[in-house]
């Protein structure tokens, strides 16, 4: 932490950045995010457990990317989205630096190739846990996993504190918003939860960096990483791709193969 | 279930479903006549939106038909369409949805007789398996 601190000090001391992303002690003892621009206030910046918000959230707001240059203080999660936001050319190459915690050491990840290679390097598999989370869902009766579905979308307040809460989510004119036509229904009814769910999931595959702050946001604990964990599973198995691990690319379904599987079609 | 009488969508593409569906009439063909096609530029442009949104609307069941792989107008769209299928589909059997209601398919402006025999075997599928009362269900508040 105190390594964090000083960097962050350092950087906004000698301007390389006008502005550090970053976690600071927020109410019951949860992590907030802080903008931090002057090095004086540099002491309120934390880093612990506490700290999983993907603050890679940020980046595509106009009222932050407005502060200048950033220094984002940066999760396995957010470096992910970083480069699935360059990929998708949200974001430049030197608009922003990335710092990487460790246990006691700050590493500062000036270029796209740098978070590529730091994200590499500690890129593993799901926990068993995790894959025991999905497989328990999977493992259910079709009937059974419709009305847990069912169950969970019906207590969606259409808030959508996930579309907030997403990185990836960054249109600025987003498809609820449109009313010619109502492609989604204003009011929070089970038939409208459900299209709105399938639509974030679906806008979502092949682009989803798999932080879950769609979940930790979601005000009734609906558990929507799971849906997106399952296209995650869906994208990598059949086509062979995991967003978020290079600044360039197209995106699963941007792309094709002329002998992708269509086992399925008639 | 025999007398139930199935309401079937069909989003189809311009250049080759659609096509090969009037082959079948003007080769007078009879086959089921459940179906509504709906004729759509390419199946890129088939959205999965449009797909829940027929199935709110009532439908039991959904043919999604467009060109053979290599033989889209427009080069790739089937291609990109094809993959968004594959995340849907999985995306549907994880929500609890029967993927058997939707029926996808690539059928040729030459391929009448198949498009005959794709609709007559999705209408019986989905009369098998009965009414989609479980979304016609969630219809509630203010729409239809």
């Amino acid at each position: 932490m105190q390594a964090l601190r000083s960097k962050a000090r350092e950087l906004l001391a000698t301007k390389t950045v006008q502005v550090i992303i970053g976690y600071a002690r927020g109410g019951g003892g949860r992590a907030r995010a802080v903008f931090v621009r002057e090095a004086a206030k540099a002491d309120a910046l934390v880093f612990d457990d506490s700290c999983q918000q993907n603050l890679a959230v940020y980046l595509s707001k106009p009222e932050v990317r407005k502060l200048g240059k950033a220094a984002l203080v940066a999760t396995p999660a957010a470096l992910r989205a970083i480069l699935q936001l360059a990929a998708e050319n949200q974001i430049a190459e030197g608009e922003l630096l990335a710092l990487a915690v460790g246990a006691d050491d700050v590493v500062p990840l000036t270029t796209f190739a740098a978070i590529e290679a730091h994200v590499a390097a500690r890129d593993g598999d799901w926990s068993a846990a995790e894959k025991e989370e999905l497989h328990k869902y999977e493992a259910m009766g079709l009937e059974e996993r419709r009305r847990f579905w069912e169950e969970q979308f019906s207590r969606c307040l259409k808030c959508y504190a996930c579309r907030a809460a997403c990185p990836l989510c960054y249109c600025t004119r987003c498809t609820v918003e449109c009313n010619q036509p109502q492609w989604i229904p204003v009011p929070a009814h089970d038939l409208g939860n459900l299209e709105w769910n399938v639509m974030r999931a679906m806008h979502l595959a092949g682009r989803c960096v798999d932080c879950g702050d769609c979940g930790r946001a979601c005000p009734v604990n609906i558990p929507l990483h799971l849906l997106n964990r399952r296209l995650i599973r869906e994208v990598f198995t059949v086509f062979g791709s995991r967003s978020g691990r290079s600044a360039k690319g197209d995106n699963a379904l941007s792309t094709f193969k002329p002998n992708d599987p269509e086992d399925f079609i008639q | 279930m025999a007398d139930f009488n199935p309401k079937i969508v069909a989003f189809v593409c311009n250049w080759c479903t659609y096509a090969g569906a009037d082959l079948t009439g003007t080769s007078r063909m009879k086959y089921a006549p459940q179906v509504s096609i709906v004729r759509f530029p390419c199946t890129g442009r088939i959205d999965f939106m449009l797909l829940l949104k027929a199935f709110a609307g009532g439908a039991d069941g959904i043919i999604v038909s467009g060109c053979h792989p290599n033989d889209c107008h427009y080069s790739s769209g089937n291609f990109h369409a094809r993959r968004r299928w594959v995340v849907f589909r999985g995306l549907m059997d994880f929500l609890g949805i029967d993927v058997r209601r939707v029926q996808f398919s690539w059928v040729s402006a030459a391929e009448g007789a198949k498009w005959a025999q794709l609709v007559n075997e999705t209408t019986d599928r989905i009369r098998r398996l009965g009414p989609f009362a479980d979304y016609q269900r969630l219809r509630g508040l203010g729409v239809g």
